[in-house]
C-alpha cells in the first residue's frame, strides 16, 4: 500500500510517498501564507512527479504546524511523534533528537524501541528557532545555505550575548561596524543558538547517540557548534529535512 | 455527556447577590474591605464588614476576555508589562470603571493585604490606599522555607491582635469574639467540605474536572465563614457523590487523568477543557483550588483566632519548592494521574518561578510534564497554535506510554 506523509511547517511543506518501507518519491515546496493551499499544491505536484493518481494512495497522514489544515489527510499527528518515527527509521540507534523548526525547536528523547519517552519545546520566545537563523543570515547578507560553511572557517568566534532575536540582530550590526569578520560573527551566532538549544537538551537529560532532524541539520556550522557545546557527536542524514514527513508516512503504513 | 453541574445555577445566584450587597453596602450601613485572596477574611465577617476580592474580580475580567485591553491601559500609565495582570486589571478598572460588574467594584472603606500569596500585593494595595485614601492593614507572613518557627508564630499572632485593633478603630465597634467563634467554625467546615468536593475526583471516572473546581472555588475564596458557603458545598458534594454512584464522568469516556499546576488561564477555559476532553483526558485535580483546604490541620476549631496565623502563613505559595513538590507528589498518587500540566504563568511569579525545579524533583515519579506558557488573564501572552502543538504532542506521548504499560 502507498502512504503519504505531509509535513506542513511554517516555512516549507514536505511530502514523502512510501510503499511499505521504500521511499517512492519526495517533494518540497515553500508554504507561503496559506498552508491549506500549500498542502493541495504539494499533493498535486507529488502525484505528477510519481506518476500516480490520488486513489492510488491508501493513507495520508499530516504533521507539522499546518497539520490540521490538511482536510484530505486521514489523520493528523504532531511533529514530535513523526520526527521520532522518521529518525528512528533512518538511524535506529539514536536516543536524542534535536529539531530546529521555523517557529519552534524541540528536543525529543526516544526509548530503546524508538518510542517518544519525553520531549521539550522552546518557550514562547523565537530565540533558538530557525527564525533566529533566518534573521541573522539576512543581517549578514548571506544566503542561509552558505551560512554554515562560512562559520566553519572562523578561528576566533565573536561573542554574542543577547538571546533575543531582535537584540542579537543589533548586536551583530554593531559587530560588523566594529570590523569583526564575517566568519567569526557567523560562528558566534551559531554558538549562541547552540547554547540555547543545549539548555533544553540538559533540561530533558541527554541520552547519546544524538541526531539532528529537520532542515537546519543541513547547516554544518550549527551542527559543529552543537557538538562543541554538548561535547558529543551529532549525527545527521541527507534526508533530515524530510524526517517529519517520513515519520508521518510510516504511521500511514501502520508503523 | 454529564452536562453541567446543577449546582452551578445556585452558585451564580449566590455570587450575584453577594456583589449586589457589596455594591449597596453604604445603604445597608455596612463597610467594604478589599482583601487579597489569601488574606484572613474571618475577622471581617465577624465584624459584619463585606469582603471584596480584587483578585476574584480580576479572574472575572479574564474570563470575560477583557484582560489584555486592561493590561494595555495600565501599561500606558507606566506599569511594566511584567507586572501581574490582576494588579493591572484592578488598577485599570478602578480608574475606567470597566468591568463585567456594572460600574466595577464597590469602593473600599479599608484595605486588608496579606503577602502570603506574593509580594506584588504590597505595592498594589499601597497604590489603591493612596488612590481611595483609605486605611491599609498589612498582614505580613514570613516565608516558610522549611519549617514554621515559634518566632514566626509569635510574629503572626501579634499581627492578629493588631488586625483586631485596626478593625475596631475603623468601624468604631468592639470586636465580636463570640461571633468570631461561630465564623471560625463555619470557615473550617467550609474548607473541610471543599476538600471533600475535590476528593470526589479520586473516583474513576472523575465527576468533575479542574475547570469545574476553578469555577466553584469562588465561594470558598470570597465568603468562607458564612453559612451560605457550607450549605452550597453540601449541595455540590451531594451532586458529585451522586455522579460517582452512577459512574458519570465529567469527561466522556475518560481515559487519561491529568494534574494541573498554577492558576487557570481564565480566558481560555472552554478551549482548554474541550482540547483535553477531545483526547479523552480529564484534569482531575489542581494545586490551585487545593490551596484553600491545604491548611485545615493547622487550625484549631475551638480557637480559630490564635491559630489562623499559622494556617495563613503555611499556604501553598508561601512554602519552599521542596514542600510544593511533595504536595504535587501526593496528588499524583491520590488522584492516580498520568501526567502533569504546568501553566507557566507570566503574571504569577511565586507560582511559576520554581516550576523547573519542581520538574527536577519529580523525576523519580516518571511522569510526563507539559509546560504551557500563558497568563491568567492577559490574552496577549497566549499563542493558541503553540499551546495546541504542545498539548497534542504531550497527549500522544501519554497515550503511547499507557499503551505500553498495558
Amino acid at each position: 500500500m502507498l502512504s503519504l506523509g505531509i509535513d506542513i511547517g511554517s516555512l516549507t511543506a514536505k511530502g514523502v510517498l512510501l510503499e511499505g518501507t521504500d521511499i517512492v518519491e519526495k517533494h518540497l515546496i515553500p508554504v507561503g501564507y496559506n498552508s491549506k493551499k500549500a498542502g493541495e499544491k504539494l499533493l498535486d505536484e507529488l502525484l505528477q512527479k510519481a506518476g500516480i493518481k490520488r486513489e492510488d494512495i491508501g493513507k495520508i497522514v499530516s504533521t507539522g504546524y499546518g497539520r490540521n489544515s490538511i482536510d484530505f489527510a486521514d489523520r493528523a499527528v504532531t511533529e514530535i511523534i513523526c520526527h521520532g518515527k522518521g529518525i528512528h527509521f533512518q538511524m535506529p540507534h539514536i536516543r536524542t533528537i534535536i529539531d530546529i523548526g521555523g517557529q519552534d525547536s524541540k528536543v525529543i528523547v526516544l526509548d530503546k524501541s524508538g518510542n517518544v519517552a519525553n520531549f521539550v519545546m522552546n518557550d514562547k520566545c523565537a530565540a533558538g528557532t530557525g527564525r533566529f537563523l533566518d534573521v541573522m543570515a539576512r543581517a549578514m547578507e548571506t544566503e542561509i545555505h552558505e551560512f554554515g560553511v562560512l562559520s566553519l572557517q572562523s578561528k576566533n568566534p565573536s561573542k554574542i550575548s543577547s538571546v533575543c532575536t531582535v537584540f542579537a540582530e543589533s548586536e551583530i550590526i554593531s559587530l560588523v561596524a566594529k570590523g569583526e569578520n564575517r566568519e567569526d560573527i557567523t560562528s558566534g551566532i551559531h554558538l549562541s543558538i547552540a547554547r540555547r538549544i543545549a539548555s533544553m537538551v540538559k533540561r530533558l537529560g541527554m541520552i547519546p547517540p544524538v541526531a539532528m532532524s529537520g532542515g537546519v541539520a543541513l547547516n554544518v556550522g550549527l551542527v559543529d557548534a552543537l557538538e562543541q557545546i554538548l561535547d558529543t557527536k551529532i549525527e545527521t542524514t541527507p534526508f533530515s529535512q524530510y524526517s517529519g514527513a517520513l515519520g508521518a508516512a510510516l504511521l500511514g503504513q501502520g508503523a | 455527556m454529564a452536562g453541567r453541574l446543577k449546582a452551578t445555577k445556585k452558585m451564580k445566584s449566590i455570587m450575584k447577590w453577594y456583589y449586589v450587597e457589596a455594591k449597596y453596602a453604604r445603604y445597608l450601613g455596612k463597610k467594604v474591605a478589599w482583601i487579597t485572596s489569601g488574606g484572613p477574611v474571618e475577622p471581617l465577617i465577624a465584624m459584619n464588614i463585606i469582603p471584596v476580592y480584587p483578585e476574584n474580580h480580576g479572574a472575572m475580567i479574564g474570563a470575560s476576555k477583557m484582560g489584555g485591553k486592561m493590561s494595555e491601559f495600565a501599561e500606558g500609565l507606566g506599569y511594566s508589562s511584567d507586572v501581574c495582570s490582576y494588579t493591572k486589571n484592578d488598577i485599570t478598572s478602578s480608574i475606567t470603571k470597566e468591568s463585567p460588574i456594572k460600574g466595577g467594584l464597590p469602593e473600599p472603606d479599608m484595605l486588608i493585604c496579606s503577602n502570603n500569596i506574593c509580594g506584588t500585593v504590597l505595592k498594589w494595595y499601597e497604590i489603591q490606599a493612596r488612590k481611595f485614601n483609605v486605611p491599609l492593614f498589612i498582614y505580613d507572613t514570613p516565608f516558610v522555607h522549611t519549617e514554621f518557627t515559634e518566632e514566626a508564630r509569635a510574629y503572626v499572632n501579634a499581627q492578629t491582635e493588631e488586625y483586631i485593633k485596626f478593625l475596631e478603630k475603623h468601624t468604631g465597634k468592639k470586636f465580636n469574639y463570640k461571633k468570631m467563634k461561630r465564623v471560625g467554625k463555619l470557615s473550617l467546615e467550609a474548607m473541610r467540605l471543599w476538600k471533600k468536593v475535590l476528593e470526589t475526583a479520586e473516583h474513576k471516572p472523575s465527576p468533575m474536572t479542574a475547570f469545574d473546581a476553578f469555577f466553584h472555588l469562588a465561594l470558598i475564596v470570597t465568603l468562607r465563614g458564612k453559612k451560605v458557603v457550607v450549605k452550597y458545598y453540601r449541595q455540590l458534594l451531594k451532586e458529585l457523590e451522586e455522579r460517582n454512584k452512577n459512574n458519570i464522568g465529567a469527561v466522556d469516556n475518560e481515559q487519561y487523568r491529568l494534574l494541573w499546576d498554577n492558576l487557570p488561564i481564565w480566558f481560555r477555559m472552554r478551549w482548554l477543557s474541550e482540547k483535553f476532553a477531545s483526547h479523552g483526558a480529564a484534569l482531575v485535580a489542581d494545586t490551585y483550588t487545593q490551596a484553600w483546604c491545604g491548611v485545615i490541620d493547622y487550625v484549631n476549631e475551638e480557637d480559630f483566632l490564635s491559630t489562623m496565623g499559622e494556617a495563613y502563613t503555611r499556604i501553598h505559595l508561601n512554602v519552599g519548592v521542596d514542600q510544593m513538590a511533595d504536595t504535587i507528589k501526593k496528588f499524583i498518587r491520590q488522584y492516580d494521574v498520568d501526567g502533569l500540566v504546568m501553566h507557566s504563568n507570566r503574571s504569577c511569579k511565586p507560582y511559576s518561578f520554581g516550576q523547573y525545579d519542581i520538574q527536577n524533583l519529580l523525576q523519580d515519579e516518571d511522569i510526563p510534564v507539559l509546560m504551557i506558557e500563558a497568563d491568567m488573564t492577559d490574552e496577549r501572552k497566549f499563542s493558541e497554535s503553540q499551546a495546541e502543538a504542545r498539548i497534542d504532542a504531550f497527549m500522544e506521548v501519554i497515550k503511547q506510554r499507557k499503551r505500553e504499560k498495558k
